[in-house]
């Protein structure tokens, strides 16, 4: 399968490249370009960022794989991701992350048959305050209760 | 009364607007940099103010300015370390989140400082939200011709971008941050060279975090004297503490540096939740030393805490109850270390795992005596031994939670305890 940005996406790369002055120093912000455009960051998608870059695959592949946040495997439409860190850990992040576990009937880095939840717990969300935390894609939802995840998953179409 | 002049008016729905921003004085600090000071003269009203770095070393700004090469055979560049990771920080969120003008100016004014006329706002990748707000700021900027090209006539240049990071707390460490915004996995690089000197794309670099960032248009502002009469004259100003874990009532609380840690627990925080007293206290980010309840009567700042042992770090309180399992609290830290270790250095990607492992086995109940002795020589062999601090903030919790909680993992081994329970 060959990939290609969409248009809008080629002008938002377009612009994205020229705020640095050596290709490779967009790499990260190409990759979260990557992945919104196709959803999670497969071999022929790197292949495509190195192309595009002018970089070797190596190097992408390298740097891609460091960063938790590149999602090298399809995930979920809604990624559930629970922060176990010490002060969400101290506010009942285990109880939430064990209700998730059992009410979508997946475990840790798991996605439901249908894929419309995938889970996954992470470390510190910096949200400690209002702990605990679950990121769902880009938002974060915090101060959870499991009365209050519950409604905010019911909610998702 | 202290005024507060970070969190001032962030209550305000517009505070996160550039024209509320310059209504209530906003971007004033600039404008006189611009016009009337020279590098030089800002670099030492800096100096003079005594700011240290908020992000968690504590190193004066206007020194670490100071370190850039006055010449320009090389392009400069300033980043702003937006990369909040630190368990237990959640302070440049909320000033991203409500007060993101505030931050801009001291970049702006940072830059001006060290002759730069790129910057770059390297953000957390979760923090999509706050990289928004920023990239918006940032448009109000140009369209007012605040940032661009002739800035206010004055013939100086200067753009600022947002790069994001993508989930990885080494690379908030500064040549983590440098090597990931060149594109590369995030390993830190050995000092010397200091990024002053060699940094980005091996030019002269100053990174700064988002609250030191924060501060500089107050002192240009109000002048050096006023900011350190705020709290100790060493490491004075205005201070963002960061209360989680078990209180009634945890948040940021814009205080003086130098507030104590008692009052700062009992009376922001509104005490420990669900009237249980208080067992322990990380004062400055999980990688710091704990201190025990007993301890706690301390003031928070750089130099008070250094004499009891620990640190300010990044002002990351996290507060522990007396049912808190010592044992298990350090396993979730230990975890995260490792998780984060960046597998360069050989000490830190081998001990964090020994640690680990260590930790599971006393909380199973199937440990010796010797293993407690075991987790302090991993402890102890990984701290000063790796290129980057991330090596002593996985070694600094296991050293004083032994030391000070040994009662507790000995309590697993003589069985006197199941799993999950306090000892």
């Amino acid at each position: 399968m060959s990939v290609k940005f969409s248009d809008k996406a080629m002008r938002e790369y377009q612009d994205l490249v020229l705020r640095y002055p050596e290709k490779k120093a967009a790499l990260l912000m190409v990759a979260h370009l990557a992945q919104r455009e196709f959803g999670w960051i497969s071999r022929d998608v790197m292949e495509y960022i190195g192309e595009l870059l002018e970089i070797p695959f190596s190097e992408v592949y390298d740097t891609i794989t460091f960063y938790t946040m590149f999602k090298q495997k399809p995930m979920g439409r809604y990624h559930l991701q629970v922060c176990r860190t010490l002060s969400c850990k101290l506010t009942g992040a285990g109880d939430i992350f064990h209700h998730l576990e059992e009410k979508l009937g997946i475990k840790d880095g798991e996605v439901t048959l249908d894929g419309k939840f995938s889970l996954l717990k992470v470390e510190c969300l910096g949200s400690c305050g209002t702990g605990p935390v679950v990121q769902i894609n880009d938002d974060y939802h915090e101060n959870l209760s499991i009365e209050r995840l519950d409604k905010i998953l019911s909610e998702l179409k | 009364m202290f005024e507060k002049v970070l969190t001032a008016n962030i209550e305000h729905p517009d505070s996160h607007k550039l024209s509320f921003y310059e209504k209530n004085g906003g971007y004033s600090a600039f404008r006189r940099v611009i016009k009337n000071m020279s590098p030089d003269d800002v670099i030492d009203v800096v100096k003079r103010s005594n700011l240290r770095g908020r992000g968690g070393a504590g190193f004066p700004t206007g020194v670490k300015w100071g370190f850039v090469p006055k010449s320009n055979e090389k392009p400069h560049y300033l980043l702003v370390n937006a990369d909040e990771s630190e368990p237990g920080t959640f302070k440049d969120r909320l000033l991203m989140d409500e007060n993101p003008h505030i931050v801009l100016e001291g970049t702006m004014i940072g830059a001006c400082a060290i002759g730069c006329n790129v910057a770059y706002f390297y953000i957390r990748g979760e923090f999509v939200k706050e990289a928004k707000i920023i990239e918006t700021a940032i448009g109000e900027l140009y369209s007012k011709g605040l940032l661009g090209k002739n800035i206010l006539g004055s013939g100086y240049n200067l753009d600022v971008y947002v790069h994001r990071g993508a989930g990885a707390y080494i690379c908030g460490e500064e040549t983590g941050l440098i090597e990931s915004l060149e594109g590369k996995r995030g390993w830190p690089r050995i000092k010397p060279p200091f990024p002053a000197i060699e940094g980005f794309l091996r030019c002269p670099t100053i990174v700064n975090n988002v609250e030191t960032l924060a501060c500089v248009p107050l002192i240009i502002e109000r002048g050096s004297d006023w900011f350190k009469s705020i709290g100790p004259e060493m490491g004075p100003g205005p201070k963002l503490f960061c209360l989680s874990g078990h209180l009634n009532n945890p948040g940021v609380f814009e205080l003086p540096m130098g507030v104590n840690l008692r009052e700062l627990i009992y009376e922001h925080g509104s005490g420990i939740k669900n009237g249980k007293k208080l067992k322990a206290v990380i004062p400055g980010g999980s990688s710091v030393p704990v201190l025990s309840a007993e301890e706690t009567d301390v003031n928070m700042d750089f130099e008070s805490l250094a004499a009891v042992g620990t640190m300010l770090g990044s002002a990351g309180t996290i507060v522990m109850d007396e049912d808190t399992c010592m044992v298990d609290a350090l396993l979730n830290i230990t975890h995260f270390y490792r998780h984060e270790s960046c597998g360069q250095c050989t000490p830190c990607r081998e001990g964090t795992n020994w640690a680990e492992r260590i930790l599971k086995k006393i909380l199973s109940g199937h440990a010796e005596m010797k293993d407690i002795d075991l987790l302090e020589e991993v402890a102890d062999h990984i701290n000063f031994r790796t290129i980057c601090p991330l090596g002593d903030a996985a070694a600094m919790p296991i050293q004083s939670f032994v030391k000070k909680f040994r009662h507790e993992f000995e309590a697993y081994i003589t069985k006197d305890v199941k799993v999950g329970q306090p000892a």
